[in-house]
């Protein structure tokens, strides 16, 4: 085992990103010549500690999905720095990421392609223990067998093939999988968009519980900010590209700071038809991240949108305590130099 | 609430023609729904035959034909090399089922051991195809990059060539043996199988088990043998089995041509050729016959290959 594997200091922060970019090249022509970048993930930074839930949030496109596959180097990020219990993890040699690998899972949001058709399912959740080295054939069925129970699975299951399950059972299957090498981290990518409300309950519940019972930290993508509010400690509002408001889950949801966030929350569909709410609805749609806008990204569709936020990027700064917001229209609480 | 369909579920339900991974994907399920026993093989293989009577004629003339050739001793007592001249050229008798040829060698065992032959050749070349073909694709997609471009490029060239041309001029440079004339039919073979395996890694690459498979930390050459070649299998073979028909037929021309397999393995293309201008008048038997064995055979591997083709590959089907 690594150096640092088995580090418990809660003071080290289980996932910290800072500066993450991640610009894809646009290619055109015969000569295949970039023509351009796609800013997908541009300067995010995040930290998440020991058994808590980071919930991300924003439209289709900002690039949460890119943010999950970049932290885990699934797709190599441009520049940023990804600490995964303090190990820096893009410095890291092909050998020492395979065996790093561990320590950080992710559960996809399609429980149908997230699953190889063509083996059972035991054979899956039993993969990552095969791939690195883990136990016996009779140790490693066990192991699965005990997997298989913890997330409301019968182990007589194992043997059947992915498309014999329901999708909140395929989704479960997927989360043994990620649960198998005990990682200390484990990215949620839309884990529970795919699914039926009242199978996201349950899978939800079953994602908390783990936390509590294995002290786990959770990166929680999602665009549905109920789901998001349910589980998470601290919540990040990302669009296009760059975190623009990062605080406490109850701080957040109730005294948003940014314009954008409060569209977001005015857009939550409330279940009482008598309740009457400011409608704040955002005009237009998310521009291409292959051209963002100039100065802050949101300022194009911002109803409090002024000159200055056409021109300039307002930073990430602390406008309450532990509440960041990247907007001109808040003041920090200490001046930045 | 409704989460937006994702991609990969839309490319199921959305036909389009390129092969890719969707139609094995719920290949078991779509059969279970239409009230098929999955979990029985022989349930399954009985549900496949009453749906497709075609595909079970197909079956059974290539079963016939693969037993033909198995057990070619046993059916017939002849020689089929043993020349007898003063029966040269015998009608159609007791004696002689189909009537000897103009060495009074018995044409009905000369039929039965043309079928080892020919399968020996449609099956070697086919296999031969498969094998290289797959790692052609397997890896042009997999790797993508300078080795798919340079490999596309060359396919494209052997693509440009027809098949017929292409196996002749390889014959001929590789000279008349049975093993040459398995190369010859195998190598314009290989990119139709290596671009089906591309196209469907191209897209099986992209999918979220193989991004699993990579964040828990598997080398690639393993990714792409169990992940990604198993779900490969089957427009492969689909594939396979309606090359065979061809590689039969590929195999008769080159034999009538005098570029494929050399004497003493009788040949159907070969008996064609010997006989067909000479003594087409006076013994037609001799070209009805053989003529008659490679009608049978390329029918029957190409009723099989459309079956298998409906049912493995439903978004391949051209009518109804």
């Amino acid at each position: 085992m690594p150096d640092g594997a088995n580090d418990m200091n809660a003071n080290v922060p289980v996932l910290d990103v800072r500066n993450l970019k991640k610009h894809f090249p646009v290619r055109k022509g015969l000569l295949r010549k970039v023509a351009g970048h796609v800013y997908a993930v541009d300067g995010v930074s995040f930290s998440i500690a020991r058994g808590q839930t980071l919930g991300l949030v924003g439209e289709s496109g900002c690039g949460k999905s890119t943010v999950a596959r970049a932290v885990i180097r699934l797709i190599e990020p441009t520049s940023g720095e990804v600490r995964i219990l303090g190990r820096d993890i893009l410095s890291l040699s092909k050998d020492e990421l395979r065996e790093s690998r561990r320590q950080a899972q992710i559960i996809f949001q399609d429980p149908f392609s997230s699953l190889n058709p063509r083996m059972s399912a035991g054979e899956i959740v039993g993969e990552p223990l095969l791939v690195h080295g883990i136990g016996n054939k009779k140790e490693r069925e066990e192991r699965v067998a005990a997997l298989f129970d913890r997330v409301g699975l019968r182990a007589s299951q194992m043997g059947s093939l992915p498309h014999q399950f329901s999708g909140g059972q395929r989704q479960r299957i997927g989360i043994a999988r990620a649960l198998a090498l005990d990682p200390q981290l484990i990215i949620g990518d839309e884990p529970v968009s795919a699914l039926d409300v009242s199978i996201q309950a349950q899978v939800i519940n079953l994602l908390m519980d783990l936390q509590a019972e294995k002290n786990l930290s959770y990166l929680f993508i999602a665009h549905d900010l109920a789901v998001v509010e349910h589980i998470s400690h601290r919540v990040a509002v990302m669009y296009l590209g760059r975190v623009v408001e990062h605080a406490e889950t109850r701080a957040l949801f109730s005294s948003p700071q940014h314009p954008y966030t409060e569209a977001l929350l005015s857009a939550v569909p409330v279940p009482n038809p008598r309740l009457k709410r400011q409608k704040r609805l955002v005009q237009g749609d998310v521009p291409s991240p292959i051209n963002p806008p100039p100065g802050c990204h949101f300022h194009t569709r911002c109803p409090y949108a002024t000159e200055q936020c056409k021109v300039e990027v307002p930073p990430l700064v602390e406008v309450a305590p532990d509440h960041w917001a990247a907007c001109h229209l808040r003041k920090p609480l200490v001046a930045v130099v | 609430m409704s989460p937006p369909p994702s991609e990969s579920a839309a490319s199921t339900i959305g036909g389009h023609s390129e092969s890719g991974p969707a139609a094995n994907v719920s290949f078991d399920a779509e059969l279970a729904r239409a009230g098929a026993n999955v979990n029985s093989r022989w349930g399954m293989a009985l549900f496949l035959a009453k749906r497709y009577p075609l595909g079970g004629v197909g079956l059974a003339i290539v079963t016939l034909f693969i037993l033909v050739a198995v057990f070619a001793p046993l059916i017939t007592g002849h020689d089929p090399l043993a020349t007898n001249p003063s029966i040269s050229l015998a009608k159609p008798a007791a004696a002689h089922l189909m009537g000897t040829d103009f060495m009074g060698r018995d044409l009905f065992s000369r039929v039965i051991y043309g079928a080892r032959t020919s399968l020996a050749v449609a099956f070697g070349a086919t296999l031969l195809g498969v094998v290289f073909g797959v790692l052609i694709g397997l890896a042009s997609g997999y790797l993508g990059g300078w080795v798919d471009l340079t490999t596309q490029r060359v396919i494209d060239m052997l693509q440009a060539l027809p098949t017929l041309i292409l196996a002749m001029a390889m014959a001929a440079a590789l000279g008349p043996s049975l093993t040459n004339t398995i190369i010859a039919i195998a190598i314009p073979k290989l990119p139709s199988i290596a671009r089906v395996i591309r196209a469907s890694t191209l897209s099986l690459r992209e999918m979220p088990f193989v991004e699993a498979a990579r964040a828990m930390g598997m080398s690639e050459m393993r990714i792409a043998l169990r992940h990604i070649l198993p779900n490969t299998l089957a427009p492969l073979i689909v594939l396979a089995t309606a090359g065979l028909g061809s590689a039969i037929l590929v195999e008769a021309s080159l034999s009538f041509l005098g570029l494929g397999v050399p004497e003493p393995h009788p040949s159907w293309g070969r008996m064609l050729s010997e006989s067909a201008a000479e003594y087409v008048r006076t013994a037609p038997w001799l070209v009805i016959f053989p003529g008659l064995a490679i009608t049978f055979a390329v029918f029957g591997t190409n009723l099989l290959g459309d079956a298998l083709r409906d049912i493995l590959d439903p978004r391949q089907r051209t009518s109804n």
